[in-house]
């Protein structure tokens, strides 16, 4: 195989070669009338190419891109993102015609004469304040969503949960009933204490330790992250949400589900996308895929970075009560 | 210089030579080739993320120890990621760019003999050539190359507990960077010294061409930049053999707490991106320099906005040293720091504009020559501007939330500092070939490279876009683990068919590049009917660059098609052709431009 593998390098490149040294015989090198009407030609063939695949990725792949944000901080991110979107879509619509309409129209021949135009000071303002009005939106609008999501300083009464990485894999642990983290730091970890809670910290005593999220609609909930050996990020892009972790430092985040599990996977486009992903594994012969809110490793850590991921279940307040009390607290765990 | 030839071995002439034409043809050289090891690695992880867990032949050939039974190791993946990146950003864009038109193009187009110091210009090249050397041989090591990706964060990269190519592969990259960063230093002090010293007469600085512009902003970015970069690297390797903690604090690994105590990551990548944002630039600038000289001469128009485009390029280069935290909006650095790079990142836009409005604007009602050069350059103006326009999302904090790290990133940049700046270059090449070999380039199979490149560039990145919007993570070994992504896989797979198709037609320039650099048709000594200095020199290199005296410079690079009225585009040119070379003396009552 690889013997064969190799012989047939050596003739694609030999027959290449050939072909190649035969178009260098013809020795022209400077482009003519003749070659400047061809790529003229050309440049439209390509606009029209550029054109269609841009509108087909627009159209088409819709389906596959992620549902409305699921939480209610992200959906001032959606607004933002569509309005960036609208916008740099149509400037691109727009430049990517003039330069290869140009390219078509102005190509060179004997009789023309190109225009002398070294400068207008009126055009360049043009071009430089009109952008800059449009970033004022932009960034104005950016600054004020960016406060929102980042400061978790006024928030009342929000589920407390600390989130923690390692290679390669998420754990997580609740406040509990005192709504208080305990302290934790690598030199507990020890056993079943693999999160490296300090137990003899008052606070550590009802917290829970969990390997799945359970989030109550509804509520925000105030995410802290720790990270055990390497950087990691805690990317969940449903919630619009994500934050590294930082080995010897807690990060933090936050936001307010807005949907459940359950409301989320009745929404149109989520059947849709979910319909075209089973499709896909029915042909291969595998397990039907179900809707599940995702948080998953996206900062490179190591040879699993591909594989990180922990299940996130949104569901109403009572059944997140009843969840909950289920769970042990650490103390009773730990001895 | 010219008056005494001494006579050359060919150790003095080719190897260890002092002359900036050599030097250049050096980097190019040495440049393409780590690209074609760049461009090969790339083909090999995309078959990857298009065939996932599927056995080839070909890794079974190229990956060793690193493939069993032809599947690759998601060890290796990282690997070839991180070299891949590596080697484009520095390797290629960096000193085979920069490297090789600073060298080329600095004394020619100012009027100089030679670099102000021909030593240290050979120090600069083979520096690079070593450095070059270490990265090659760093794939070869057992354990494998670096892996935590072309930024290196640590812990990962400080540990190899943590992934196998954080040991010896990761100390010869760390060798290898710390060499090539002496190399870009050495060479761009001399570029700065070069163009403000040994400017011929009459050669003001608001006579310079845009190159020259470019090329002199872009040295300066990278002797602010590159010793940060360097300062970062050595507290990194000070961590990993010498046991301090500059990056790394708490860490519990392999079963057992690291001594490390009190220090950040996020220091780190600090000092990374005060060098990882401006070497965008670095990149960048040059390609846009090599662009403005070009299409102004095969639009036989003179360049818009000359002042403009000079404001240009300083206000990119003053912004992009102080927008370094976009890349670390969710690091966990101070949110309030967020909002300050936001802004700042986001005013590069304005300049950005300016100068891609320009470039249209030089094509209006111009006399379009599509050379290969051209098109080049115009493929360069697209996607510079379909690159740059996504920029917007990116640098915006609160969208970066969501596609931080995600394909969407992969296909901003790609576009608006890889592709852009590989098109740069290969105008470049197209362009002054006939002055580095003194031959020409063939035209057809020109057009059939800049034509199978462009497309498959925005086969590509296109599509990538979107396949970042549904949330995929870069650097995924693969996705198969998720079944939110399965609907993917085809469009990976178009990708991957499109990378293949443009890294093959590579082939078709690599065989263009050698056999013309032999048997291409003879140059004259200004092919392009040109307006700047370096069509003044011979078409055969003497050292020197002039066989008299230096030419005296008497007005700007951008006199195409001056007219004897300059109202009136239908009258005659003003000296007769399309074009006045900058020697050439005002005429009596001429306005300069």
């Amino acid at each position: 195989m690889l013997a064969l593998f190799y012989i047939f390098i050596i003739v694609a490149i030999g027959v290449s070669f050939w072909q190649i040294t035969r178009i260098m015989n013809f020795r022209s090198v400077i482009a003519s009338d003749q070659d400047n009407a061809k790529q003229g030609k050309y440049s439209i063939y390509f606009l029209v190419f550029l054109y269609a695949m841009m509108i087909y990725c627009l159209i088409f792949m819709n389906v596959i891109m992620l549902p409305e944000s699921a939480s209610f901080e992200g959906e001032h991110d959606d607004n933002l993102f569509n309005i960036s979107f609208w916008l740099i879509g149509i400037v691109q619509f727009l430049i990517q015609f003039l330069i290869f309409f140009f390219t078509f129209k102005y190509r060179g021949n004997k009789d023309r004469k190109a225009k002398f135009y070294a400068d207008s000071h009126k055009l360049e303002a043009i071009w430089t304040i009109t952008p800059a009005i449009v970033l004022v939106v932009l960034i104005g609008y950016g600054l004020w969503q960016w406060n929102n999501v980042m400061d978790l300083s006024n928030v009342k009464d929000p589920v407390i949960i600390e989130v923690y990485s390692q290679q390669f894999r998420w754990e997580a642990r609740y406040a509990g009933e005192d709504n208080i983290l305990g302290l934790g730091n690598v030199n507990y970890i020890k056993g079943i204490n693999t999160m490296g809670v300090n137990m003899s910290d008052q606070n550590s005593q009802d917290d829970k330790q969990v390997t799945e999220l359970y989030l109550p609609k509804g509520r925000k909930i105030h995410f802290k992250f720790r990270s055990q050996d390497v950087l990691h990020s805690a990317y969940m892009p449903h919630f619009r949400a994500q934050m590294n972790c930082v080995p010897g430092m807690v990060t933090e985040f936050g936001f307010t589900p807005k949907y459940t599990t359950e409301e989320m996977r009745l929404k149109p486009e989520v059947i849709e996308k979910t319909n075209g992903i089973n499709k896909i594994r029915m042909a291969k012969g595998e397990d039907p895929y179900e809707f599940n809110f995702l948080l998953l490793c996206n900062k490179i850590c190591g040879a699993s970075h591909y594989n990180m991921q922990m299940k996130i279940t949104v569901v109403e307040q009572d059944e997140y009560d009843r969840w909950i009390a289920e769970q042990p607290t650490l103390a009773s765990v730990i001895k | 210089m010219s008056e005494h030839h001494h006579k050359e071995t060919f150790v003095t002439k080719y190897i260890f030579t002092q002359d900036h034409k050599m030097i250049s043809k050096q980097f190019l050289v040495t440049g393409m080739f780590m690209g074609i090891i760049a461009v090969f690695i790339s083909m090999l992880f995309r078959m990857q993320i298009a065939w996932p867990e599927k056995s080839f032949t070909i890794f079974e050939a190229f990956l060793g120890p690193h493939q069993t039974d032809g599947v690759m190791n998601p060890d290796i993946y990282l690997a070839l990621v991180t070299i891949h990146g590596t080697i484009m950003v520095f390797f290629v864009l960096t000193a085979g760019l920069s490297g090789t038109f600073s060298n080329l193009l600095i004394p020619l187009q100012i009027g100089a003999r030679d670099m102000a110091s021909g030593f240290m210009n050979m120090i600069s090249y083979w520096l690079f050539f070593l450095s070059s050397v270490i990265m090659v041989i760093s794939l070869f090591v057992e354990a494998g190359p670096a892996s935590a990706g072309w930024t290196i964060y640590p812990p990962l990269s400080a540990l190899p507990q943590a992934i196998p190519g954080s040991g010896m592969g990761m100390t010869l990259w760390l060798v290898s960077m710390a060499i090539f960063i002496a190399s870009s230093l050495i060479g761009a002090l001399n570029y700065i010294v070069t163009i403000l010293n040994l400017r011929t007469k009459g050669m003001t600085m608001t006579r310079l061409p845009l190159t020259m512009w470019a090329f002199f902003v872009t040295a300066i970015i990278g002797v602010v930049s590159f010793p940060v970069l360097l300062s970062a690297a050595l507290l990194l390797v000070f961590d990993r053999s010498f046991g301090t903690s500059f990056y790394l604090s708490d860490i519990f690994i392999s079963g057992e707490v690291l001594h490390y105590q009190g220090g950040s990551p996020v220091l780190y990548e600090h000092l990374f991106w005060f060098l990882g944002h401006p070497e965008v630039y670095i990149v960048l600038l040059p390609a846009l320099g090599i662009t403005s000289e070009i299409i102004s001469t095969n639009s036989r128009k003179p360049i818009f906005g000359y002042r403009a485009m000079i404001g240009s390029i300083l206000a990119i280069a003053f912004l992009s040293t102080i927008v370094w935290g976009h890349h670390m909006f969710i690091s966990g650095m101070n949110p309030f720091l967020g909002s300050v790079f936001t802004f700042t990142t986001l005013l590069i836009a304005i300049p950005s504009a300016v100068k891609a409005f320009n470039y249209i604007t030089t094509l209006w009602k111009g006399n379009l020559q599509l050379n290969p050069a051209m098109l080049f350059s115009i493929g360069l103006v697209s996607t510079f501007v379909t690159g740059g326009l996504t920029g917007l999302v990116l640098g915006d904090s609160a969208l970066d939330i969501n596609i931080h790290d995600t394909y969407f990133v992969v296909a901003h940049f790609h576009l608006v500092m890889g592709v852009s700046a590989i098109f740069g270059m290969y105008a470049g090449i197209y362009h002054w070939f006939p002055k580095m070999y003194g031959r020409m380039m063939n035209k057809t199979l020109g057009y059939w490279h800049f034509w199978i490149t462009i497309i498959c560039a925005y086969g590509v990145f296109w599509p990538m876009h979107f396949v970042g919007l549904a949330g995929l993570p870069r650097r995924y070994y693969s996705n198969t683990n998720f079944p939110m992504f399965d609907d993917l896989l085809q469009i990976n797979v178009v990708i991957t068919i499109f990378a293949l198709v443009g890294g093959i037609g590579q082939i078709i320039f690599l065989a263009n590049f050698f056999i013309s650099m032999y048997r291409g048709q003879k140059a004259t000594q200004n092919p392009w009917r040109s307006n700047t200095l370096e069509w003044t020199t011979p078409v055969e290199h003497i050292h020197g660059n002039w066989p008299g005296k230096i030419p005296e410079v008497h007005r700007w690079a951008y006199d195409y098609s001056k007219r004897v009225d300059p109202k009136d585009d239908d009258s005659d040119y003003l000296h007769g052709e399309d074009f006045v070379l900058q020697t050439t003396p005002l005429l009596e009552g001429e306005e300069p431009s």
